[in-house]
């Protein structure tokens, strides 16, 4: 695979009147990387690669492509190509004229075009559609094509502003895989820009989480989550449990903390936390729903939360607990089908027990909206 | 029960709304081809073509048909590109001031044309005077003249048309061309032009028709270049020909033809598409077969027909001389105007006859009064009766009883019954 070019946003801010769009973004992409930013919608991601596409000039701060400056230079040079989210394929065009506008423009030969829209069409799994319209084509194809058509230009970078989300899970599922294997194939970098954490875990080198403009956490999928830097994080990325407390002692990666309504319970600092909370500090921990597991009864400790059973559920491969939780919230338990036996708990208390490694801490702050 | 009766009456409304519409068009029309000199249907006299011939060598309608097809492609040209600019300017626009500024841009709609008319010539003249430059210039020229007029409001309608359409263009389309390595031109003529192709044909079909029937501005601006309507209107002032119907119903027939083009072009279009949609992808590669001009094609069908009965009826009337007819028709009106002024005379006759009998009775009375209806001033000097003596005047009377000629033979001749007595 070609080095590639990479991507670093500078102290980018960007700013629309008095909203801020985009607060002080860092972020180095390395040429041939796959690239996801997270976040929900209106945290300022499309922004962001609005400005990388050269549509948007940041209010401060530097977009550097290959490390050029691109500060003055139109989307039309940069080399950069965007796929957006309605796909914007022409439509009034044949499916190999959108495929190959990029050439057209330099002014290629209608003979020539013709036959890299064949190439191109053979890469997408489309043989023998060219001739076809874009209204003509399936969800999927469409998007095919679009991606075909951005290639076509043979960019440096390419840009993806939730092509998926239009369509429907199964083909999301699949086109997710067809995705990885062609940037794999043209080893260029590419930036993808979502709010379905399980496009980006599954596709991405890097994440980028972001909330509301702010970019809180860069690290490559398990670490994002696994080992999650601010709250927004561990509850945006994956299902979490939150007890919220403050720190009563800190010992080494290791603190406990004293929950609102579970007792003392240890928990790991999260790795970028590790030195900056004290004792007093407010804190919540996040446990997933799947490092519970369902303790004897009377065990008790701090690594141990007993609580009523509201309701169950059977999911097929889990099966689902919900008890009673912190704020109003409940604390959801998946245990693994194996095969067992489950008892019904509704109504009753149960003592859940989990390992340390698996209770992260982090500062108290911002959640994610359900 | 109620329904039928609602659905009799829903196909009576139908009819009348009908001869409504189309009743003065079809009267029209017929009487085009009448060869009576005023134009009516009634009393039908002979099939005739002559009205065509003489509306095409009518130099002043040849002339004006010219002069509205240079000033309606002027205006179409003109309207549409302002039309365009103001419709992407809309969409452009800041928002605070979109509502503003579209108040302004269609405010020329809702303006009396004749108001466009007089400030059109003004302004134009005052530039003209500004600029030194003499009565014969182009500014002052009457085609320049009636197109600027004509395209301020015809302007705004094709905004109007261009909107629509705008209002569904996906900005993301020329974001798209432009990141793609086009230039703003580029993306402008290969993106955003193509999209709007139907409605600039719309708004320039529209801009035509507007230019060529539009009187209450051009009437201002024409100068030495009067359009068709203007002569119409100056033709109607001495009276009117049945050679206006003749070009009221070329128009007609014109209309009919493209709006009959039009419909199977588009009708073509889905079928094509329909059949695309349904083609498989060797059918495709293979140029499928599409369905012909013809299949489930309604008005192509009804445009073949109408084809067909206008070159008969040219045919026809290249063949056809009604000249025969003609002179019946003259001999016929020859006689019932003879036959008239018969009558006339024979009422006249029986008139004076009354009042020479009334005068004999009151003549013992009273013979010594003159005249009485010479009552004048000039003491009867400029009396014809004057001049020639009694004696002429009972010759002229003598003259007349032959003329009493009459299918009656005189049976209700006053005079008659007093002989025979």
């Amino acid at each position: 695979m070609s080095a590639g070019v990479g991507v670093d946003l500078e102290n980018l801010w960007i700013r629309f009147g008095d909203f801020v769009a985009v607060r002080d973004a860092n972020v180095n992409i390395n040429g041939g990387d796959f690239f996801s930013f997270l976040g929900p919608s209106g945290c300022g991601k499309t922004t962001i690669l609005r400005a990388v596409s050269g549509f948007l000039e940041p209010s401060e701060g530097k977009v550097l492509i290959g490390g050029k400056d691109m500060r003055g230079i139109g989307p039309n040079k940069r080399p950069t190509a965007l796929i957006f989210q309605n796909l914007a394929l022409f439509p009034l065009m044949k499916v190999w004229e959108n495929i190959t506008f990029s050439l057209e423009i330099s002014g290629a030969s209608a003979k020539e075009r013709r036959k890299r829209a064949d190439e191109l069409l053979d890469m997408i799994a489309l043989p023998d559609q060219g001739d076809k319209l874009p209204s003509e084509l399936s969800g999927g194809q469409r998007q095919r094509v679009a991606i075909a058509r951005a290639l076509c230009a043979e960019p440096d970078v390419l840009l993806l502003d939730e092509p998926l989300s239009a369509l429907d899970l199964k083909l999301r599922q699949h086109m997710r895989t067809e995705l990885r294997e062609i940037q794999k194939r043209v080893g260029i970098t590419f930036i993808y820009i979502t709010h379905d954490q399980g496009e980006a875990l599954t596709m991405s080198d890097n994440i980028a989480v972001m909330r509301a403009g702010v970019i809180d956490q860069i690290a490559d999928g398990k670490t994002i989550y696994n080992d999650p830097n601010t709250a927004f994080a561990a509850s945006f990325v994956g299902e979490n449990n939150v007890f919220r407390g403050k720190i009563k002692q800190i010992m080494g990666n290791e603190a406990l903390i004293s929950t609102n309504r579970s007792g003392e319970l240890v928990a790991r600092i999260s790795t970028a936390n590790q030195g900056k909370l004290a004792v007093g500090d407010d804190a919540m921990m996040f446990i997933r729903p799947e490092a519970f597991a369902i303790a004897s009864d009377g065990a008790s400790g701090d690594h141990f939360v007993t609580a009523r059973v509201n309701h169950e559920e059977f999911e097929g491969n889990v099966f689902n607990i919900f008890t009673e939780g912190d704020g109003g919230k409940e604390i959801k338990v998946s245990l693994p089908n194996l095969g067992q036996s489950f008892d019904d708990h509704t109504g009753q208390n149960i003592t859940l027990e989990y390992e340390t490694r698996n209770a992260v801490l982090v500062p108290a702050g911002e959640l994610a909206a359900e | 029960m109620n329904n039928s009766f609602l659905r009799v009456s829903i196909w009576v409304y139908l009819v009348i709304f009908f001869l409504y519409l189309l009743g003065p068009l079809v009267i029209m029309s017929v009487t085009a081809f009448n060869s009576s000199a005023f134009p009516r249907m009634t009393p039908w006299e002979c099939l005739t073509f002559q009205w065509f011939g003489e509306l095409f060598q009518d130099q002043r309608i040849l002339n004006g048909i010219k002069n509205s097809l240079i000033i309606g492609a002027g205006t179409v040209v003109l309207s549409v590109a302002m039309g365009l600019a103001g419709a992407l300017m809309l969409t452009q626009i800041w928002p605070k001031l979109r509502a503003t500024y579209y108040t302004i841009i269609i405010a020329p709609i809702l303006i009396p044309g004749v108001v466009l008319g007089i400030s059109t010539l003004v302004f134009w003249d005052r530039i003209n005077r500004m600029l030194g430059l003499g009565a014969d210039s182009f500014l002052s020229n009457g085609i320049f003249l009636t197109v600027i007029g004509q395209s301020t409001f015809i302007a705004s309608y094709c905004m109007l048309v261009l909107v629509a359409r705008l209002q569904r263009y996906d900005v993301a389309l020329t974001e798209a061309a432009l990141d793609l390595g086009a230039t703003h031109a580029q993306a402008f003529r290969k993106i955003l032009l193509p999209f709007m192709r139907p409605a600039i044909a719309s708004a320039a079909v529209l801009a035509f028709l507007a230019s060529f029937e539009n009187y209450n501005t051009t009437t201002f601006t024409f100068g030495e270049y009067p359009t068709l309507t203007i002569e119409l209107a100056q033709k109607v002032r001495y009276g009117i020909t049945p050679a206006i119907s003749a070009l009221a119903f070329i128009i007609v027939a014109l209309t009919v033809f493209f709006a009959l083009l039009n419909e199977a072009k588009l009708k073509r279009q889905e079928l094509v598409a329909a059949a695309r949609k349904s083609a498989t992808v060797e059918e495709l590669a293979g140029k499928v077969k599409l369905p012909s001009l013809f299949a489930g094609n309604m008005a192509a069908v009804l445009l073949v027909v109408f084809a067909v009965a206008t070159i008969t009826v040219v045919g026809t009337a290249t063949a056809y001389n009604p000249g025969q007819c003609i002179a019946n028709v003259k001999e016929q009106k020859r006689l019932e105007a003879e036959q008239r002024i018969q009558e006339l005379r024979k009422q006249r006759e029986e008139q004076r006859k009354k009042r020479e009998a009334e005068e004999a009775e009151q003549g013992g009375a009273q013979q010594s009064t003159p005249k009485p209806s010479n009552n004048s001033g000039f003491g009867n000097v400029f009396a014809p009766n004057t001049l020639g003596g009694d004696a002429e005047e009972e010759s002229s009377d003598t003259e007349t009883p032959p003329s009493n000629n009459g299918g009656f033979g005189g049976v209700f001749d006053p005079n008659s019954l007093q002989t025979d007595q």
